[in-house]
């Protein structure tokens, strides 16, 4: 792969510009050489700027495109269940579960004091424990212990978070922002998921907002909204971690809808009573273990109708608050 | 006893990762210290104490921190096996994302955060390109579209390194981190004989010598020019 032209390489991995827009190498008008090539048609000046060795460079081309390919042919390895096996609490007591399965599709909140061990759990499924964490908890993917790739690589992790107090940082338009990223995932319709993304955006948050918005001007409730909405269609995480979203401004039970559409399975850390009562189950924590993990009852399924009536209540006048209307 | 080198910007989390990371290594029966190598001003060495971590600190003054590091390496080494420490943990901060203190042979681990900027892989040599281990920061403030972003570019540079998301506020990441800094088969007995990944940059100009004048006269030595002609089409 190390003495193909540069123009051969990109017949046939197309991505591989990024390497090279990466690691600042220009190549234009040398697509005919290799990148031993461009390296050694480089001044002095500028071989001196660039302090790796050739070999250490075409080894770093070689892992990029493996990595790649591996990326790109990696679709029918689809995750269909994840399942945890109990450990200790911090105090070395034996979990009481047997075994707790999570599929696509599930909605389960956490619920726990702070400090008492959520994000433990989240880190030993991120990590695909394997009797090898503090909790001593062991995590399966597709009842099989799972593939090193789900520990180290970056393209294939298991879990997606969005919190509170995540913010954009970046300086671009919404829509230059949310190409960015789906470029960097490699996905064909690159126009299509775009429009999607903002219209499904659009759709959770109070307030619309257009494409040429800066990421930076948003408010919280359409940063939250474009976060999901870009989360549920262009990261491939099997896992989303939602945590503590509860004052976001966004129509919540929409973002869940939009996440379980791409089979995602949602994790709720929580003690917003609507969104822990959509949830199907409820893992409880403390001290650092899982006591128990409740099914939610019919009885709770009649108190989220009423919760959910408040809530349109609420919004509805937060609503007209923003219009401009006075309350009667 | 093992050496691990630890760099990255200022202000990037190494600190606070660093202090998680041996706290998660509790019960595992290994001794950790630290060094600290700076420029001007550290008082992380008060941080360490307190968490009860033995630690020696370095402030390299008017030369280049990294310099500094490997002309004094080899003797805080000493130091170490002298004490019969398990974990030698040597933290650096790299102020011109040049260079890299980084030995063949020595793990070497780079903590990098997402407020950083997305062309910052880009732009950090060595430091980041050769590091086996990066740590990522910060990501509980930025959304996760950026931290997808950012780790693909990271990863574009560096290839072959694991990377790591690590919140070092909340210890995210660093029981996981630990795992990969200590290893029974990684012990060292000296560095005699070991060799730098990279070369330091070559700088030895009148202004390294305490020049303050300004103007042709007065440069001497490595110096190079701007080149305001094509300087645009090599800035990318």
């Amino acid at each position: 792969m190390r003495d193909k032209s540069i123009r051969e390489l990109q017949s046939r991995f197309p991505y591989v510009h990024a390497f090279f827009d990466d690691n600042a190498i220009s190549y234009a008008g040398m697509e005919h050489l290799s990148l031993r090539g461009v390296i050694e048609a480089m001044s002095e000046s500028e071989r001196e700027e660039f302090p790796y060795e050739i070999e250490t460079l075409e080894h770093n081309l070689e892992t990029f495109i493996e990595q790649m390919q591996a990326f790109l042919s990696a679709d029918e390895d689809t995750v269909h269940s994840i399942t945890i096996f109990p450990g200790t609490d911090k105090s070395g007591v034996p979990e009481q579960f047997d075994r707790l399965d999570m599929r696509p599709g599930d909605v389960i909140c956490i619920v726990g004091p702070t400090g008492s061990g959520k994000s433990r759990l989240l880190a030993d499924i991120e990590w695909v424990a394997q009797h090898d964490t503090p909790t001593k908890r062991t995590v399966f993917v597709n009842d099989l212990v799972p593939e090193s790739k789900w520990r180290f690589s970056i393209s294939d992790k298991l879990v997606a978070q969005l919190s509170q107090n995540m913010n954009f940082v970046m300086d671009l338009s919404v829509e230059e922002f949310v190409r960015m990223h789906a470029e960097s995932r490699m996905i064909e319709d690159i126009d299509g998921a775009v429009q999607s993304i903002i219209a499904s955006a659009n759709g959770l948050a109070g307030e619309q907002f257009s494409p040429e918005t800066p990421i930076t001007s948003l408010s919280g409730g359409q940063s939250r909204a474009l976060m999901i909405a870009d989360t549920a269609v262009l990261s491939r995480s099997p896992v989303i971690l939602i945590d503590e979203i509860e004052n976001a401004g966004i129509d919540r039970k929409k973002a869940l809808e939009l996440l379980l559409a791409e089979d995602k399975i949602v994790l709720m850390a929580t003690h917003d009573p609507v969104l822990a009562l959509l949830g199907d189950r409820r893992i409880v924590i403390r001290n650092g273990g899982i006591a128990s993990v409740i099914e939610t009852t019919e009885h709770e399924r009649g108190i989220l109708k009423e919760l959910e009536v408040l809530d349109a209540r609420l919004s509805e006048l937060r609503n007209r608050l923003r219009d401009g209307e006075i309350l009667r | 006893m093992n050496l691990v080198t630890i760099s990255g910007p200022p202000s990037s989390g190494k600190t606070s990762v660093i202090l998680k990371t041996i706290a998660a290594m509790t019960g595992r029966g290994i001794k950790p210290a630290v060094v600290k190598f700076d420029c001007l001003y550290t008082d992380d060495d008060e941080l360490y104490r307190k968490a009860g971590i033995p630690v020696k600190k370095g402030l390299s003054g008017s030369l280049c921190p990294d310099h500094y590091f490997v002309s004094n390496i080899e003797t805080v080494v000493d130091w170490g096996l002298e004490q019969e420490y398990d974990l030698l943990v040597s933290e650096s901060a790299g102020l011109c994302n040049r260079c890299s203190p980084y030995i063949k042979g020595i793990r070497a681990v780079c903590v990098i955060d997402n407020l950083s900027g997305i062309n910052t892989p880009k732009k950090i040599g060595p430091m980041l390109k050769s590091a086996d281990v990066i740590v990522i920061t910060k990501g509980d403030i930025v959304s996760q579209a950026e931290r997808e972003v950012f780790a693909s570019r990271v990863q574009a540079v560096n290839p072959r390194a694991v990377i790591l998301h690590v919140n070092g506020l909340t210890g995210q990441g660093c029981y996981e981190l630990s795992t990969l800094l200590y290893d029974d088969a990684h012990h060292i007995t000296s560095l005699k004989g070991m060799e730098l990944r990279f070369s330091m940059p070559s700088a030895l100009c009148s202004y390294c010598l305490g020049e303050t004048r300004i103007g042709e006269s007065y440069q001497m030595g490595n110096v190079r020019k701007i080149d305001l002609h094509t300087g645009a089409d090599h800035e990318r």
